[in-house]
């Protein structure tokens, strides 16, 4: 199972995503934004960072590279593809995914250990969790609150593409506390969270067990080649 | 300096400056003394051109030339062993020190500071401070995986320190986030000292292969002079000269045109680029563009190399077309690099900058003729010997005085102060110092702050020190620990540089590692102020002391001086950070408890001294004494002690006892996970003849608290009596609350709120 990940100029955890889906055991392999190849990849994750160094909007510049006309041609056939932060704000300005990130309500960047509820177990991403399932993986960005219409809101939780939701804290103001969203079809999912860093032990959140032993982003990775499997 | 009417308006080029000796020139306005000018005008024969004056006063300016430091600053090079050196690549004066950590990886480290930017434009002197650091890192070959702030604000409750420290904390913020560098530690304290004059220093670690490491020197004739990154503009002119050379004064002319902006983006692109130029093999030599910008890359790579070079400033493609050649060659434009390239490998080096869209231009070649000459439009407007810029600049023996007042400062002590009468004073004491601002939780801080990118942070705040895994394979690592007590510093600057050296030192060491190397960032007041001198020369000759009998050298680090307001100079800060090796970071100890029923070891012995502590400070309002004595000795069998035990995985957590004592200590132990203690006092008391006060709040040095599970006991109990280094137990992890025995009980979760409020009282409550 080859797992692609996109790097754009101002990317920065590409290689935590790297890393990730080599700890899920498929193999990784590095794309450029420049390109038009997707390299015959099963699966993308369009990592996190500033791409563009957030000029304009988060995510609008890097949503026109060239290489995303061969990503929205995928995730039209069905292709499982990830947008974490930075990628979940490109995926939203190039409309793969519903709604728009603003910047977060307290003003400032925040780095935390975030709690979520997982809403949906039927995505290519999401198919490891139990619905209802309480993780904790890294939060951290400066522009993450999630908006749309009070219309649209109502048509995603409706039509089951809430993924994920804050718990306990929302920490950017998100609507509704939605801190991750589907297409309908469930093969394309964004979220403002990291699952990239809960995927090694010693390295990730703090949990009662142990401190940076949280691997809860992992199932992440593995639902997308259990997804991928099943196909 | 005088502005053409247009950028092809004749520039005063060699040729009219010979026709022309008698030119009145603007050398004050650039920060240069009249004997200075004299003395270039003997170096060159004749008057200098505007574009030669400007070079020479922003290189012979106090901060690129430590003109009033150097004569002190090589005891750090002098007071050397072979062992010492065994494992140093690259020692002082490159842009950054760089390490041998084992398995063919070396870590180039460094600490700069970037205090008067950051009080003038908050936000981007704090940013620029990042970026600047960083690209030292860069420009020795190496990968840069992480950084780390030390901070100095003014009283907390002062209007003005709410504007610095939102600008200073989201400028780091901003800029290392964007970056995609984890910041892994740090320190953060508030005292009126600082009003007038913050302290933002800034360090950088990065990690390379043995065949990677680049050097500043431009050799072989014929090669090409590459500027690339960003384009250069207006901002920054002057920035060494006017700004870090001079003190404030608060009747002047703003000096904002000398901050420089910064754009993360773009660097983070040039970091890239630069690894990318590495790993082809299609760099020669690398420099960095930071103070002094175009006048200090060309000079100094032109002095490290073959001795010549020979640019057309033209070709420097500028945001602003009006920039004179002045200002161009003063610029400290950010995110811009100068690299050494063979003519044949040209090509492909601009097809790397090509792909990262780095803008990039040839601005000439190193030459065999011993000058560095400077075209302007095809005339020549700077001819001179670089190593007369960049080297031989001036020396001075400034004057120095024992200042007239540490001997009543020394007499003040704090052991006659009142101490508390009942548990509940003693309760309601340690939570005003558990409340502190010096003491509190930095959260607020921390929380916008990324630690988790490129995946290899094993410890961060709030541990004592950060970590990083080098080798995902084997778990190689480094830990990196920073530390400057200023208030012990003010009372004896040399005692004050060796606690801040030993208590780095322990830091790096509770967390599992081997203290292997040193940086500095030496912050004063104005080198001009005879007593601010003799604490300069004390604090450099208790450093370099300090380093030579722990066995670990000084690699690299930064002299800031002139951090004064008025006649007022800070007090003497001297930040040093200590550089650890651990073979494993699997083997990493936390300094908090995780699990119930681990026994609580003191290791140390306690003595009254109060003098300059926390508790004085906070209780008391109180500064004066002598600071702890230091026994580098015991620090060093202590560090010994730990690396054994923690090698032996006995150790559940260890953590370093320093401002506030032992109480700080175990607050802080119990607020890390939420697990309480029950703590007993009696036995030290009794040991070591102090009162509860002193077992307390005490500062006395060599002390570390570490938990042991109980199947480790043994073990543990077997390794301190083997090395002979004082150990009791004074507790055992319990429970969700932290119970003094016979004194007070208080909540864990009580603890972390109250350390937590702090600052957001005061900045705002922005996090969650």
């Amino acid at each position: 199972m080859r797992i692609g990940v996109i790097t754009f100029p101002g990317s920065l955890d590409d290689r935590d995503a790297l890393r990730a889906v080599r700890l899920a055991d498929a193999e990784p392999v590095a794309l450029w934004h420049g390109s038009h190849d997707l390299e015959g990849v099963d699966a993308l994750v369009l990592p996190g960072g500033f791409s563009y160094g957030d000029y304009l909007r988060a995510g609008a510049i890097a949503a026109h590279a060239p290489i995303m006309s061969e990503v929205i041609d995928a995730a039209a056939k069905g292709m499982p593809v990830l947008g974490i932060c930075n990628g979940f704000q490109m995926l939203t300005e190039a409309h793969l995914l519903p709604g728009g990130l603003i910047r977060n309500d307290v003003g400032t960047f925040v780095r935390r250990d975030q709690a979520l509820h997982v809403e949906q177990t039927n995505t290519a991403w999401t198919n490891g969790f139990t619905a209802g399932q309480e993780i904790v993986i890294p939060l951290k960005n400066g522009e993450g609150g999630f908006i749309a219409s009070d219309d649209e809101l109502d048509r995603i939780e409706g039509e089951g593409r809430v993924v994920f939701r804050y718990l306990g804290v929302n920490p950017n103001g998100s609507l509704r506390d939605i801190a991750g969203v589907s297409n309908e079809r469930g093969n394309v999912v964004g979220l403002m969270p990291h699952p990239e860093h809960a995927t090694e032990l010693g390295f990730g959140p703090d949990t009662r067990d142990a401190m940076r032993s949280g691997t809860d982003g992992l199932t992440f990775f593995t639902s997308a080649i259990q997804a991928l499997q099943a196909v | 300096m005088s502005t053409p009417a247009s950028p092809t308006a004749v520039a005063d080029t060699v040729e009219n400056a010979k026709a022309t000796p008698e030119k009145e020139q603007p050398y004050g306005a650039l920060g240069l003394k009249p004997d200075e000018y004299d003395r270039i005008k003997e170096i060159l024969g004749r008057r200098p051109t505007s574009g030669e004056l400007a070079m020479y006063s922003v290189m012979w300016s106090e901060h690129c030339s430590y003109k009033s430091s150097k004569i002190y600053l090589r005891q750090f090079g002098q007071k050397v062993t072979p062992e010492m050196t065994k494992n140093l690549m690259v020692g002082m004066g490159e842009n950054a020190g760089v390490v041998d950590i084992g398995e063919g990886w070396a870590v180039t480290f460094k600490v700069e500071s970037h205090n008067h930017p950051s009080y003038i434009e908050p936000f981007q002197g704090a940013a620029t401070g990042v970026g600047g650091i960083v690209r030292d890192i860069i420009s020795m070959g190496a990968r840069p995986v992480a950084v780390m702030d030390q901070l100095r604000f003014g009283k907390i409750d002062d209007p003005d320190t709410a504007r610095v420290v939102h600008g200073v904390v989201s400028g780091i913020s901003f800029y290392g986030n964007c970056l995609g560098l984890p910041n892994i530690g740090g320190e953060t304290y508030f005292d009126p000292v600082y009003q007038g004059n913050p302290l933002v220093n800034a360090l950088s670690v990065g990690v390379l292969r043995h065949e990677d490491l680049h050097l500043a020197n431009a050799s072989g004739a014929g090669n090409k002079v590459v500027l690339f990154g960003a384009r250069t503009g207006g901002d920054g002119i002057g920035g060494a000269s006017i700004l870090a050379s001079d003190s404030f004064d608060s009747t002047g002319p703003t000096k904002r045109p000398a901050v420089q902006v910064g754009d993360p983006f773009a660097e983070k692109v040039l970091i890239e680029c630069c690894l990318e130029l590495y790993r082809d093999g299609l760099v020669q030599g690398i420099q960095d563009l930071g103070a002094a910008g175009i006048s200090c890359a060309t000079s100094e790579l032109a002095s490290n190399g073959d001795g010549g070079m020979h640019v057309e400033l033209s070709h420097v493609l500028l945001r602003d077309p009006s920039l004179t050649p002045e200002e161009i060659l003063m610029s400290e434009s950010q995110e811009r690099m100068m690299a050494v390239v063979e003519p044949e490998k040209l090509d492909e080096f601009l097809a790397v900058t090509a792909k990262w869209d780095v803008e990039t231009s040839v601005l000439g070649e190193v030459t065999e003729t011993g000058r560095l000459v400077i075209d302007w439009h095809g005339e020549e407007i700077v001819n001179v010997d670089p190593r007369t810029v960049a080297v031989d600049g001036p020396v001075y023996e400034r004057p120095v005085a024992y200042p007239t007042w540490i001997d009543a400062l020394n007499a003040d002590t704090a052991a006659v102060l009142p101490r508390p009468e009942s548990s509940e004073d003693v309760l309601a004491q340690f939570l005003s110092l558990v409340a502190s601002p010096n003491l509190a939780s930095k959260n607020w801080i921390t929380d916008q702050y990324d630690y988790y990118v490129l995946g290899n942070t094993a410890l961060s705040f709030p541990d004592d020190g950060g970590m990083i895994r080098v080798d995902e394979e084997s778990g190689l690592g480094f830990a990196i620990a920073t530390d400057a007590n200023g208030r012990y510093c003010q009372l004896d600057p040399s005692q004050g540089a060796k606690l801040a050296l030993a208590e780095a030192y322990r830091n790096v060491a509770v967390s599992g590692a081997v203290p292997a190397a040193v940086t500095d960032c030496l912050n004063f007041g104005s080198p001009e102020n005879p007593e601010v001198m003799w604490q300069f020369s004390q604090a450099v000759e208790g450093l370099s002391d300090a380093c030579l009998e722990l066995g670990i050298p000084v690699t690299g680090g930064n002299v800031s001086f002139y951090n004064q307001t008025g006649d007022t100079p800070i007090f003497p800060t001297p930040v040093v950070g200590v550089l650890g090796v651990i073979d494993d970071v699997a083997r990493r100890v936390p300094s908090g408890w995780q699990d119930e029923g681990h026994n609580i070891y003191l290791l140390g012995t306690t003595q009254e001294e109060f003098d300059g502590s926390a508790w004085a400070a906070t209780v008391h309002g109180h500064l004066g004494g002598r600071p702890p004595a230091v026994d580098l000795d015991a620090e060093k069998a202590l560090a010994g002690l730990l690396h054994a035990a923690s090698q032996q995985s006995l150790l559940a957590s260890a953590h370093d006892l320093s401002d506030g004592g032992l109480a700080q200590a175990v607050a802080e132990s119990v607020m890390r996970f939420g697990v309480g203690a029950r703590v007993w006092l009696g036995e030290v008391m009794q040991r070591d003849g102090i009162d509860l006060t002193t077992a307390l709040f005490s500062e006395s040095t060599g002390r570390v608290i570490v938990s042991v599970p109980r199947e480790d006991d043994v073990r543990f109990q077997a390794l301190c009596d083997v090395r002979g280094y004082p150990v009791l137990r004074i507790g055992v992890t319990d429970g969700t609350a932290l119970e003094v025995q016979d004194v007070f009980t208080i909540e864990a979760e009580d603890l972390r709120t109250r350390s937590a409020a702090t600052l957001p009282e005061h900045f705002g409550s922005a996090t969650v």
